[in-house]
């Protein structure tokens, strides 16, 4: 909620709110709410998570209720209900790509990058969260970085070579 | 890199696919009969009722795990029915062993753009959304340009093709639900919700999106539809066998040499499959196969050497075709440790809406982990299979089967592993856990690394 005085930084930027715009036009225009979870994803583009604040901005762009807004945030598990790491890394470790090394990559990160999942490194840079099908199990070690970069075949040497280019 | 895309000698679906950049561009995609069926549809014509009745005849059944003969849902839709209708194609391929969707939006968007043109025109529609899988962005950006090449070209949009019939196509991303893969909770999510299955009846074909009549297919079965127009039902029918027709995108994942998709005639031997995908990794032996995405009941390797890859033939193993994601698993792998990792999947993804499922499939994970880590008790097993049959039919939507099936089927096939594990509080299988660890010095050189 606004708090009359206090400037609220979480705020939707004209290009987000042109990008959504975009969204509505798929939808006839009284569902306005069948754009919310792409303006949910173009608001965590911009501010890297989904405080409240921002949650309410997007509700009152759509012309719903802040509830409805947090209900969809709260269930899909890509968005950031929290601040994150400058880069989240989401490694999958569900069956088919355990038997082909996702769980070892995810150890290999772990140990690498001094964190267990859902933790922040000390400088910032890294989340690692753990992942549940990606649909790409051919492509084992398979880890997303940050909602959006699908990085396949993750030997030892290739999740070196990624931390290295993403610190 | 550029390679072939081999998805096999039989493949339909990718056939042509040359591994080249620009694979999955309308121009390709023309280049190898794309959009053809369409303009016969439309040149010649061909009446709705006539398209749906050569889908019938092809046998044709739904790609995404239900098998539902396509032909028959489609006639489902009241064509007449004033007003607003939806086409819906289901691309939130989430199913765990399961990446065919992914590949079709990677290299041949244009050929599931055109099977839902075809779809919409038989069904007198004119609105339709595509439901990208959250996890895949780059294959979501792709399609949105695939769908401006094709209204650009005349494909999509008003009077296509200078016809009277007109037909919007818009793309849709999800954020990460394994249940949007059920049909209406990707409603529920499409109209801006939480993804929480609905009661059916009434079904979607009434009652669907924003309340109007809509009907959902699966990518792979949009994407047989050209094939089916173009070279007849029969054509498509006789690739495959009686109540199974055609050719069916199979993911292969698991302990291979080359897992990667395959596109083989149904009725296809399981044996064949497996040599196409390189062999069992390491030349060990095979211990379990789950046929048909991690929901389906595992198959024992011996059984599983002897049957063939079709709806018909899996179900008489005792499993079910699925999504066609084959996870194969060798001698080494801990079927408790596979047992308890898919159990907590279905655990984290329950969407809480139903308590059978959503304290039931807590119950389930925690007593597979107990076992695993050496703290079973010997009721546990009875435990697990009485829980599953509570579980399943229980609820509004089939996530609670696709918890329950595969415990059961695990408990059942490999009950010795489980008993050593209470018994012994440790792994039966020497090398334990996931049979991963030589992996890595194994020339590891899956097919579709193409195009990129």
């Amino acid at each position: 909620m606004w708090i009359i005085g206090r400037e609220n930084s979480f705020v939707l930027s004209t290009e987000a709110k042109a990008k959504i715009d975009r969204e509505l036009a798929k939808f006839p225009a009284d569902q306005k709410q069948s754009a919310v979870m792409a303006a949910l994803a173009f608001a965590q583009d911009e501010h890297g998570w989904l405080p409240n604040e921002l949650m309410d901005e997007v509700a009152q762009y759509l012309g719903m209720p802040s509830i409805a807004v947090y209900e969809v945030a709260t269930f899909y598990n890509m968005y950031n209900l929290k601040p994150m790491g400058k880069h989240k890394i989401t490694v999958c470790t569900n069956l088919p790509c355990a038997l082909s090394g996702g769980v070892d990559a995810a150890d290999y990160l772990k140990a690498k990058l001094g964190v267990d999942w859902k933790e922040i490194t000390a400088d910032g840079n890294f989340s690692l969260v753990e992942g549940e099908c990606m649909g790409a199990c051919a492509d084992a070690p398979v880890l997303l970085v940050n909602n959006k970069r699908m990085c396949s075949f993750m030997s030892n040497t290739k999740l070196d070579q990624l931390i290295a280019e993403l610190k | 890199m550029m390679s072939i895309l081999d998805y096999g000698p039989d493949a339909i679906l990718m056939k042509g696919l040359t591994g080249a950049a620009d694979d999955w561009r309308l121009k390709a995609y023309e280049s190898r009969d794309g959009y053809a069926a369409i303009r016969k549809i439309l040149r010649s014509g061909m009446k709705p009722e006539e398209v749906v009745a050569e889908v019938k005849k092809s046998a044709l059944r739904g790609r995404g795990g239900a098998g539902f003969p396509t032909g028959l849902k489609w006639s489902f839709m009241p064509r007449a029915f004033p007003g607003a209708k939806y086409l819906i194609c289901n691309s939130d391929e989430g199913e765990p062993g399961t990446c065919k969707d992914r590949d079709i939006h990677r290299y041949n968007p244009h050929q599931l753009i055109e099977g839902m043109i075809i779809g919409a025109y038989a069904m007198g529609i004119q609105v339709g959304y595509n439901y990208i899988h959250g996890e895949i962005w780059a294959e979501y950006d792709r399609f949105e340009e695939a769908l401006e090449e094709a209204r650009a070209a005349g494909y999509l949009g008003n009077n296509i093709l200078g016809s009277e019939f007109s037909f919007q196509l818009h793309a849709f991303h999800g954020y990460g639900a394994y249940i949007c893969g059920e049909e209406t909770a990707l409603l529920e999510s499409l109209e801006g919700k939480k993804g929480q299955p609905r009661f059916k009846p009434p079904f979607p074909a009434s009652f669907g999106m924003y309340g109007k009549p809509t009907t959902i297919n699966n990518t792979e079965t949009f994407a047989a539809v050209p094939y089916i127009i173009r070279e007849g039902g029969d054509a498509f029918l006789n690739l495959g066998k009686p109540n199974n027709g055609g050719t069916k995108l199979f993911s292969v994942t698991g302990h291979v040499n080359k897992p990667g998709n395959y596109e083989v005639k149904l009725g296809t031997p399981f044996a064949k499959l497996l040599e196409m995908a390189g062999g069992m990794r390491g030349g060990k032996k095979l211990k379990g196969v789950i046929p048909g995405g991690s929901s389906m009941p595992v198959i024992k390797g011996d059984l599983m050497m002897a049957t063939d890859m079709d709806y018909d033939s899996i179900a008489k193993a005792g499993s079910m075709l699925g999504s066609g994601a084959v996870i194969v698993m060798d001698e080494d792998t801990c079927m408790v440790k596979a047992a308890e990792r898919l159990a907590y999947f279905y655990y984290e993804e329950s969407c809480g809406q139903c308590t059978p499922c959503r304290e039931g499939t807590g119950w389930l994970y925690r007593i597979i982990h107990r076992i695993e880590h050496g703290q079973g008790r010997v009721e546990d097993l009875d435990l697990l299979l009485n829980l599953s049959d509570q579980i399943q039919g229980r609820t509004i939507c089939a996530l609670g089967d696709a918890a329950a099936m595969p415990v059961r089927a695990f408990v059942k096939n490999f009950r010795e592993e489980f008993e050593y594990h209470i018994a012994n509080k440790r792994c039966m299988v020497k090398a334990g856990g996931y049979s991963s660890a030589h992996l890595h010095e194994l020339a590891h050189q899956p097919m579709a690394m193409a195009a990129e």
